[in-house]
């Protein structure tokens, strides 16, 4: 938090104190225990790759986007991600809307670092013309709400909005095969990403000159700590990056403790994401099928067509027979006026 | 790519948990309160401080009796193999908010209050573990200026590369997909300020490679105090005559 507006919220001193006090006796503003998580929601929008997630009052959205651009110089076979992050000033009125501040870029880099160092993300399969074309793939994290721990919201939402995004399937044709032809989803199915693992964010707070550790702190906990760390990992017990951007000095001992807290927990997180993944999927292909009832319910609509016509058929028959006795009566008058 | 031989030597022919040679001056930078020059190999990172001096930018101030820690991490354009196109990008706006927040931890900002002190980071030349040497290069800075610390930061690398851990990572190490922890100690009070960690590593082999981090980091700190001790001696010296 930097910039024009960055202290016009301050934590009052009555405040900060009462959040330390309580917290010397193991008591959390919001009566959670000090390991304790809030409530995690993932919601997924209509669009391919679009993830909502809500850590408590923290709210933020992913959105994944791909396209074909070339690679690397010194990666040909590769394709390669990236990540935004945008702090609305909705979410927090410190943050300033356009350049993003330090605390976004750190965002952005923590996520990246994790995804990308750790290889979460399989970037050869992105590869569709070696040093020619590859499959870049962006994404967006939007800030909508700031109560606290954006790291850990922020992440589940791209690894949400990675794992259900579908990126169109391409081949390789022409005549010299230099072509790529991009299939519309109506063609053929998007494919999704390959993803090997799934790396969780879990982020520390630490108070009282080190001694007392806090997982997932609100934006009131946050502003009154003094020290910070967080740590990714994944269900397979492996690390996937750890983060203490300087500030307070803690023991080492307390850096193995938090790791160890975050290895145990990981599994439970990456159960719930998929959980949520698969349930998505699941009514996703279920409205594939629902589409056909619609076109069946147009049928009904049809026999009302078919009863006009036949009404036009009848009156149509009437003036026929009509004109066709006409004719006879003319024709024997004819015959007996010309006979005699 | 063999990083470390069967004989055990490493691509410079250094052993595992041998660092490369430090070659630390203070006092470089004639305008500035204090100032620093730090080499650990072929990195070569120049630190000056202003400071404390009077705050140019009040609304930049969160707490009113501390004084204000600003930080500037740049790489010059000629530090590394290709001329690099942006000074300032991402990774340098990350660096220095975690160099400044190190800096923060063992500076006593409450002995100055309503003052500003600046640290200016220039990477003149890049070959791995660029941040370590700021951290280091800040430090002999700041006690150059004269500004009251409670411990020494130190910083050091090490990385985990054909199942070995290996101190002290050069570029081509670092770029080589294995694991790069960066940690930032103070050593007296025996604490962590700065962790960072890249790349997948299970849990026992992050702790083996902390703690040669660690080791590293002790092993600049007597460095450090060597090199402060004989700018004190130079400057007693100077005095007398």
């Amino acid at each position: 938090m930097e910039g024009r507006f960055a202290n016009l919220w301050r934590l009052t001193v009555n405040e900060s104190k009462f959040v330390e006090s309580a917290l010397q006796s193991e008591l959390r503003v919001d009566g959670r225990g000090l390991y304790d998580y809030r409530k995690l929601t993932i919601k997924f929008g209509k669009e391919y790759g679009s993830s909502e997630v809500q850590l408590g009052q923290t709210h933020v959205m992913g959105f994944v986007t791909a396209q074909l651009v070339q690679p690397y110089k010194d990666r040909p076979n590769e394709g390669s991600f990236s990540i935004f992050t945008e702090y609305s000033p909705m979410a927090d009125p410190s943050f300033e809307p356009g350049h993003p501040g330090e605390s976004a870029v750190e965002l952005g880099r923590i996520i990246d670092r994790a995804l990308r160092e750790s290889r979460a993300v399989d970037t050869e399969s992105l590869c569709v013309l070696a040093g020619k074309l590859v499959w870049s793939v962006r994404i967006d994290l939007h800030i909508l709400d700031n109560g606290g721990n954006l790291v850990d919201a922020a992440n589940i939402a791209a690894l949400a909005a990675l794992m259900t995004y579908r990126r169109p399937d391409c081949t390789v044709g022409g005549e010299s095969s230099q072509e790529v032809i991009i299939h519309p989803p109506e063609e053929r199915e998007p494919l999704p990403l390959i993803i090997h693992h799934l790396p969780i964010a879990f982020t520390f707070g630490f108070f009282n000159k080190g001694s007392i550790l806090v997982m997932d702190p609100t934006y009131v906990e946050e502003a009154v700590m003094c020290g910070r760390m967080t740590v990714t990992v994944n269900a397979n017990g492996d690390i996937c990056a750890i983060q203490k951007p300087g500030e307070e000095g803690v023991n080492q001992s307390v850096v193995l403790h938090c790791l160890r807290l975050a290895s145990s927990r990981a599994a439970a997180t990456t159960k719930i994401i998929r959980e949520a993944v698969e349930a998505y999927n699941r009514e996703r292909s279920s409205q594939k099928v629902k589409r056909h009832h619609t076109l069946a319910k147009s049928e009904v609509s049809g026999p009302i067509v078919v009863v006009r016509k036949r009404q036009q058929q009848k009156k149509s028959s009437g003036q026929e027979k009509a004109a066709e006795i006409h004719f006879w009566l003319w024709l024997w008058w004819l015959i007996v006026t010309f006979w005699r | 790519m063999e990083y470390v031989n069967p004989e055990g030597l490493r691509l410079d022919g250094r052993r595992f948990n041998e660092m490369r040679q430090i070659v630390a001056e203070v006092g470089v930078v004639s305008k500035a309160d204090g100032s620093a020059v730090f080499e650990m190999g072929n990195t070569k990172v120049i630190a000056a401080v202003y400071g404390p001096r009077e705050i140019q930018n009040k609304s930049l101030q969160k707490k009113n009796d501390h004084a204000l820690v600003l930080c500037e991490y740049s790489m010059a354009q000629f530090s590394t193999g290709d001329r690099r196109r942006q000074k300032f990008d991402r990774r340098s706006t990350e660096l220095s908010l975690v160099i400044r927040q190190t800096m923060e931890a063992c500076i006593l900002t409450e002995l100055l209050p309503h003052s500003q002190i600046d640290i200016f980071l220039q990477v003149l030349q890049a070959d791995g573990g660029t941040r370590s040497a700021c951290i280091n290069a800040a430090t002999l800075a700041l006690a150059d200026a004269g500004i009251p610390m409670r411990d020494l930061a130190v910083s050091c690398s090490a990385g985990y590369l054909n199942s070995t851990p290996l101190l002290d990572l050069n570029y081509v190490e670092d770029s080589a997909g294995g694991a790069d922890v960066t940690v930032g100690i103070l050593p007296k009070l025996d604490k962590v300020t700065l962790l960072q960690m890249d790349a997948k590593l299970p849990m026992e082999t992050f702790e083996t490679v902390f703690a040669l981090a660690s080791e590293g980091c002790k092993a600049i700190a007597e460095r450090i105090r060597e090199v402060l001790q004989e700018n004190t001696k130079q400057l007693e010296y100077r005095r007398a005559a």
